[in-house]
């Protein structure tokens, strides 16, 4: 999207009900569907059209990769559906192709899953596909070594993407000795290390039905649907392998790291401790958060920063609870000469609101955004079947979705200002600049080669 | 952000094109959106497309201007103006646009594109006479002052920095942009060159907006749950008063013959993968031999539609030559478009060995043509593709924004899926020998740069 405004490409855009503003009610309704063999999926019946959607998660994502073997997890995420059963490659993708079955996986620190998309006629084989791919992958050779060759050469091609360097020195100052520290993808030189019976013994040991989370969405019933639970994740072994990422504090507080790169642009990565997913003050600082630097076009970071000064195109903060810890973070691209100053008044806004908090009318405005446009969440079948797999991985309530804004709602100004005391440290934060810098007081620089 | 990771391809899903915005190819999905149109007196275009599976609306304003209707040395216009229309109007304070859409739990944002430039929000139906008056109110009032416009020019140097300067791969393509065309303003990048964006004043862009921001040079898309009366009715009301302008001819110099191929090679010390892409000049909808364009659609499906494509197939799979490969096609362009091939080369192989094998592929293509297999089995992909478009609200205001941007009508939306159904393999074979010529190809090769360039 070259020459656009855009802030966030790929952000979600939902379409939900809100309990207080007078729209035609259109509360959606799940089902909790439990097949005869016990595999449970929520279910979001739509017969408007002749689609459905399904996601899955299993836990246990890249941060339960072996050591040295880092980007296992993503390596079979990238083979499960290159054959299985009898299937070889080829076969198994025509299949997908000429039914236009959408079928992929994905690796996340914390989990595994994968997302299924097909026409109501081609049903039964979409379903057959998912069951062979998650059951018996084959693993050939011919195969893994051309997904290993894809995953070295996106290594690669990100290898001196700014981004990608700010992130990855963030997360390693930040997580000394945990998982969290690697890359999902892995190193070069542990992707090359991976073998075919280490894929072999993530899926033996990860993808079981205990902790299976099924979310479907579209044309099928509770029937059809207990029927395909059972065809397809009937046979997986009943429990995964037992694992423990301990919990991790952040580390590296106030820290301010230097990457050195010949770019005409830093780009900056910051962050600090955030909020569990868990904590009775999450919804609060929600709200903070998008006083601060969340609401696209209204932050306070983006009035600073961007409209007053023009220093950046981008910056932004955001939260990101996981399973094992948990941070507040941002960002921002801004130029060589001037990024010191963008820095600085990151940490002034991080101040002022720890200090002097937020207004009535920010928290209102803020709670109206947020509040309005949960609702424009839901815009697809495979987004609606995304939000069920979170709601039930977070153990947030089949009610969830329908009581979410009232959560919010129910924020006081005294809540977000409590919060902003208790968690926002501007002297904790840890701030990565990746490009050659003018002006800054690094406490770690890190250069080319060095 | 940044936690999840998908390994492959690019070019899996045909449906993505959707989510991947207006700027790209988008397959249109016919017969199935039953759109409602109209036009306002002053010659505004209307389309409606009702969709009541979630209660949400899309509200889309498309002008038929984009940055290939710049004048000559004053590059980046268009999306410069784009910015700017989120600054103040005569009734509106700088800023009080995006602060009731955010307060109205609305989403907003813009786009600029070579042909089109476009505003859209999304919000609860409710909402959608307010999104009108906002966006009616900025078609003619838009107040631009030094104050404004300076800080913004700044944003959008840092916007260049970010997604070219930074990016060899982006410096590669806006080069590759600039061979491929000798004389047409495709030639330029749409955020423009910054040399050019340092020097445009306030005077420049009042006279572009004033020239091109107008109701009968502008198209309403509305997409969701609503009653299209209902929305026209409203667009009568906010958007029928605005008087329509006389509209110069939009000028765009066409293409001399392409005489012989052309090599645009990028070597930079931050490129660690290196890769390869070449564009052949092409019709489009709407230009050139358009009769090629619904063939070149399919075939592009043929050969690059995903990983049992014939390039994927061949490059990655068989010869395990590449890491990744397709191609693709852009037929909604307004003028002359391309139709392109690319390509990763694995780890160790060199680019030389993996051109030669596109080239053979080519060459077997122009020789012996496609099959009647392979174009059944693509045309029935797109068809589904149809389909699994009206999985959107916001997807199909895109789909019918675009083309009705670029030259299109309703109808040829509509439409798409039989003129898909109706290409033949003889349709195919005669679309690639028209356009596969060697000599009316852009090559653009990214390397490393060699050792002894890096400091």
């Amino acid at each position: 999207m070259s020459g656009s405004v855009m802030r966030f490409l790929a952000a979600p855009i939902f379409v939900f009900i809100l309990a207080f503003i007078p729209v035609p009610a259109k509360a959606i309704e799940i089902q909790r569907v439990i097949s005869d063999g016990g595999v449970e999926a929520w279910l979001v019946e739509d017969h408007s059209l002749p689609i459905v959607s399904v996601r899955f998660l299993f836990p246990g994502g890249a941060a339960t990769d072996p050591e040295g073997r880092e980007g296992l997890a993503n390596m079979v995420s990238g083979l499960l559906d290159e054959g299985a059963g009898e299937l070889d490659s080829q076969t198994f993708q025509r299949r997908l192709s000429d039914e236009s079955i959408s079928l992929s996986f994905s690796a996340s620190r914390d989990t595994f899953g994968g997302a299924l998309k097909t026409l109501t006629r081609n049903r039964d084989e979409a379903f057959e596909l998912l069951h062979l791919a998650l059951t018996e992958p084959r693993f050939d050779a011919d195969a893994v070594a051309r997904i290993r060759a894809q995953i070295l050469a996106g290594i690669a091609a990100g290898a001196n993407n700014p981004g990608r360097i700010a992130q990855q020195t963030f997360w390693e100052a930040t997580f000394p000795n945990h998982p969290y520290a690697r890359r999902v993808e892995g190193t070069a030189e542990s992707v090359e290390t991976i073998t075919e019976d280490d894929l072999r013994t993530f899926v033996s040991r990860r993808l079981a039905r205990s902790e299976l989370i099924v979310g479907v969405v579209g044309d099928i019933t509770t029937d059809e649907l207990k029927r395909l639970l059972d065809s397809t994740f009937g046979d997986l072994p009943e429990r995964a392998e037992a694992f423990t990422i301990p919990r991790a504090e952040p580390a590296a507080a106030g820290e301010v790291i230097v990457v050195e790169k010949e770019n005409p642009q830093s780009r900056v990565v910051f962050g600090q401790k955030g909020l569990y997913r868990d904590d009775p003050d999450y919804y609060a600082a929600l709200v903070l958060n998008h006083i601060l630097g969340g609401g696209s076009f209204t932050s306070r970071l983006y009035e600073e920063v961007r409209e007053k000064r023009g220093l950046a195109y981008s910056v932004y903060s955001y939260l990101l609870p996981m399973d094992n810890a948990a941070l507040w973070m941002g960002g921002a691209g801004t130029e060589n000469a001037t990024v010191s100053v963008s820095v600085e008044l990151v940490r002034n806004q991080w101040a002022n609101a720890r200090a002097f908090g937020v207004s009535q009318e920010e928290l209102e405005k803020a709670k109206s955004n947020l509040i309005g446009s949960f609702g424009l969440r839901f815009d697809n079948s495979s987004a609606i079947a995304g939000m069920l797999v979170g709601v039930q991985r977070r153990d947030l309530g089949i009610e969830y979705l329908n009581e979410r804004n009232s959560l919010i709602e129910r924020v006081t100004l005294e809540d977000v200002n409590r919060v902003a005391k208790r968690v926002l440290d501007p002297d904790a934060l840890t701030v990565v600049i990746v490009g050659n810098p003018d002006n800054v007081d690094a406490t770690h620089t890190i250069r080319e080669d060095g | 952000m940044q936690t999840g990771n998908s390994v492959k391809r690019s070019v899996r899903c045909w449906a993505l094109a959707l989510a991947m915005g207006p700027l790209l190819a988008v397959p249109a999905a016919a017969q199935v959106f039953n759109p409602v149109t109209a036009e306002l007196d002053n010659g505004m275009q209307v389309v409606v497309i009702e969709n009541d599976r979630a209660p949400v609306v899309t509200h889309m304003v498309w002008y038929r201007v984009g940055a290939a209707d710049e004048p000559a040395g004053k590059s980046g216009i268009a999306h410069y103006l784009e910015h700017l229309m989120f600054k103040g109007t005569e009734n509106r304070a700088p800023g009080e646009f995006s602060e009731i859409v955010a307060s109205l739990g609305g989403r907003e944002n813009a786009f600029t594109s070579q042909d089109y430039t476009g505003y859209f929000q999304t919000i609860a139906p409710q909402h959608l006479e307010t999104m009108m008056e906002l966006e009616a109110d900025r078609m003619t009032g838009l107040v631009l002052s030094d104050e404004i416009i300076e800080p913004e020019r700044r944003v959008i140097l840092e916007e260049r920095l970010s997604r070219t300067e930074n990016n060899p791969r982006a410096l590669l393509s806006e080069q590759v942009r600039a061979a491929t065309y000798l004389n047409h303003p495709y030639r330029l990048p749409i955020i423009g060159w910054a040399h050019e964006i340092e020097t445009l004043t306030r005077e420049d862009l009042e006279v572009f907006y004033k020239t091109w921001y107008a109701p009968n040079n502008a198209i309403l898309v509305v997409s969701g749950d609503v009653d299209a009366q209902d929305v026209i009715r409203l667009a009568r009301t906010h958007y029928g008063p605005i008087p329509r302008r006389d509209l110069p001819p939009r000028i765009r110099p066409s293409e001399p013959p392409q005489r012989a191929p052309r090599e645009v090679i990028l070597e930079d010390p931050r490129v660690e993968q290196p890769s390869w892409s070449r564009r052949y000049l092409a019709p489009s909808y709407n230009s050139g031999e358009t009769e090629h364009a619904y063939a070149l659609e399919v075939l592009s499906e043929i050969i690059g539609g995903g990983t049992t494509a014939r390039i994927y197939r061949s490059l990655v799979v068989e010869a395990e030559l590449a890491a990744s490969a397709g191609a693709w096609y852009a037929p909604d362009a307004l003028d002359l478009t391309t139709f392109g091939f690319w390509f990763s080369p694995r780890p160790g192989v060199a680019i030389e060995d993996v051109e030669a094998a596109i080239d053979a592929q080519i060459a077997a293509l122009l020789e012996n043509g496609v099959t009647e297999d392979e174009l059944a089995r693509a045309q029935r992909r797109l068809i589904d593709s149809a389909i699994f478009a009206r999985d959107s609200v916001s997807g199909p205001a895109r789909v019918f924004g675009a083309a009705l941007a670029s030259g299109q009508t309703a109808a040829d939306v509509e439409d798409w899926p039989d003129r898909i159904l109706g290409v033949t393999v003889e349709d195919i074979n005669e679309a690639a020998r028209a356009v596969f010529d060697p000599a009316r190809a852009t090559t653009g090769i990214l390397l490393t740069a060699p050792e002894g360039d890096r400091s």
